[in-house]
């Protein structure tokens, strides 16, 4: 997209935006009135400095990533517990400041794993469907993917995805710190109402457990709504391979614009019923708590939300052209439009949509911008195709207190200073 | 291909998998419901469940259930609409029913499913009554477990979306 003359082209856009302050006013005093993004040639740089061709390394069974290109999930023990040992890590979030397009690569797809993320055997994993059925069944991993499948471009966020901003505003969090919980893969498997005809659910049956064979055996009821029995299915497959252990291999419950807690990885087990478990994980774990002390249980759906991922917290622009983008996502459906504020939510101006925006998948939105150098605040808001529109943080606050934990999709801020510098704040 | 066999011919596609036996699904069939469904024979005691919980527990979630490097699991009762609020079994957790459920599956984190039935139910009687739920001389089993009415049990309010009172109610 802008120029790279300035830069070594294999740096991703966050890494050029965060170079070093004597890079950054060499290139300011340089780049002049064009501004920061689109760079203007510089006396030294000249064709002829590019390197000669030369022959390349072997082909090989397995592409590795360019050697000048870096690329990690941040492992975290919890909201600022951040550089722990690897062992207390429950989550690692994905670097959305460094990703273009709407599909998150798969060794950096976000996980969220409750006892470690075990590598089963497939050979010896077995998915038992039981209890309220006519012909309780065990399948294997050839079985399901004799099956007739479905592919689908979903997200999967953590409940958790933005609890850092519930109290306080870090401002040296980056967007993969806020927001870095939420990816989006193509999957592939088996669709559930499938697997429900196969066993033959009782009628009287509106409820499912989803049980993993982690050590935790993280497990979750899930009504059985129309929705959820058409779109819902079992998946050996991500973005064309079969699932990387992280995410559940060799299958798992893929639960479109769903909590990610009700898409339960290492599936071995679904058992129909006709009332919730009550769960571990939904009464003491992914249940909201309330500003008078109650909890909102059940509320399994993500909802609408947003975030301006360049530029985003701890870079650093310079006055002129700017290439705002961002993701955008709604467990209710498809992005209908983002919008984008450049003072302060003040003032809003509609974002352009990279097609396609699937339902329930992350999509990318870029817009223009001329930033003039003076201290502002930019902010995103999306509204889906239900109507649903992505809350500013004071009404979301004023709903939902500040105690919920989970579910936070409050509009995110990011202020910049006379400097350019660009810090995560509370609005 | 697979998708071809299937669509034409549904016989072969009831053939997916095999019968799962009485035998087998027993040993996978551990959940347990508020209304003690799932519940397993046996029982435990207060005092018992205190060697339990010294011996599997205390290391993570501290001596009496406060003070480890795991979830606190006894105390603040009142907390729950300050600005701190103390989340345990004692001050939020709405059934028993998951605490034994939950202990049984998970717990110890090292060594999950390891506890025994009769040890299960002693030490979730244990960590009841660090809470003040059940008395020093209490005894947990299939029929008491479920009846244990838990402080925050009335302190949840479903989504009304996903209400299980209200879904699938026929018209």
């Amino acid at each position: 997209m802008a120029d790279h003359g300035n830069s070594p082209p294999d740096l991703v856009e966050s890494d050029r935006l965060r170079a070093s302050p004597s890079r950054r006013s060499f290139f300011a005093a340089s780049a002049g009135l064009a501004g920061s993004l689109i760079a203007a040639p510089v006396a030294a740089d000249s064709l002829a400095d590019v390197p000669p061709r030369e022959d390349g390394a072997n082909l090989s069974g397995h592409s590795e990533r360019s050697q000048y290109v870096k690329l990690a999930r941040i492992p975290e023990a919890g909201p600022g517990k951040r550089n722990v040992d690897p062992s207390d890590a429950i989550n690692s979030k994905a670097p959305l400041d460094k990703l273009f397009g709407g599909i998150t690569p798969t060794d950096l797809h976000y996980e969220r794993s409750h006892s470690g993320a075990p590598d089963l055997d497939p050979a010896k994993h077995r998915l038992l469907v039981h209890g309220m059925v006519g012909k309780p069944l065990v399948f294997n991993v050839e079985d399901l993917k004799a099956m007739p499948s479905v592919s689908r471009v979903v997200f999967i966020e953590c409940t958790g995805n933005g609890w850092e901003n519930w109290k306080k505003a870090d401002e040296n969090l980056t967007v993969q710190h806020t927001h870095g919980l939420v990816s989006t893969n193509e999957w592939t498997g088996v669709p559930l109402k499938f697997i429900v005809d196969l066993v033959g659910k009782e009628p009287d049956s509106h409820w499912m457990l989803a049980e993993g064979g982690d050590a935790a055996g993280v497990a979750r009821s899930i009504p059985l709504t129309d929705e959820i029995l058409s779109e819902a299915f079992v998946a050996y497959g991500q973005n064309g391979e079969p699932l990387r252990p992280a995410h559940g291999f060799p299958m798992r419950l893929v639960m479109p614009g769903f909590e990610g807690n009700l898409n339960i990885k290492w599936l071995r087990r679904l058992k129909f019923g006709d009332q919730p478990w009550m769960t571990r994980w939904e009464t003491a774990r992914y249940t909201q708590l309330q500003a008078n002390g109650k909890a909102t249980q059940f509320q399994l759906r993500m909802d609408t939300n947003s975030v301006i991922t360049t530029p985003s917290g701890t870079m650093v622009i310079k006055p002129g052209y700017q290439r705002i983008n961002g993701l955008a996502w709604s467990g209710h459906g498809r992005i209908a439009k983002v919008e984008i504020s450049t003072d302060g939510a003040k003032s809003w101006r509609q974002a352009q949509l990279t097609q396609p925006a699937l339902p329930k998948a992350q999509v990318r939105f870029q817009m223009d911008w001329t930033w003039e150098g003076k201290p502002t605040r930019i902010v995103s808001r999306s509204t889906d195709d239900r109507g649903n529109v992505q809350p500013d943080r004071k009404s979301f606050i004023a709903a939902m207190g500040t105690n919920a934990l989970f579910h936070y999709n409050a509009q995110q801020t990011w202020s910049i200073d006379e400097t350019g510098r660009v810090r995560n704040v509370l609005d | 291909m697979a998708v071809a066999l299937a669509l034409v011919s549904p016989v072969l596609a009831y053939d997916f998998g095999r019968q799962a036996t009485p035998d087998e699904i027993a040993l996978w069939d551990i959940d347990v419901r508020p209304d003690g469904k799932g519940l397993p024979p046996g029982s435990g005691t207060v005092a018992e469940g205190k060697q339990v919980f010294a011996d599997n527990c205390a290391a993570c979630h501290g001596d009496k259930g406060v003070g480890g490097i795991k979830d606190r699991l006894v105390g603040g009762p009142g907390t729950l609409a300050s600005a701190n609020p103390v989340k345990t079994v004692g001050s939020y957790w709405p059934y028993a029913t998951t605490l034994f459920d939950y202990i049984h599956r998970a717990m110890p984190y090292q060594a999950p499913g390891s506890l025994s039935n009769d040890d299960t139910y002693a030490v979730a009687a244990y960590i009841l009554s660090l809470n003040g739920i059940l008395p020093a001389d209490g005894k947990l089993d299939r029929d008491s477990l479920p009846r244990v009415k838990m402080p925050n049990r009335d302190g949840f309010v479903p989504e009304p979306e996903f209400d299980p009172a209200k879904l699938f109610r026929k018209q």
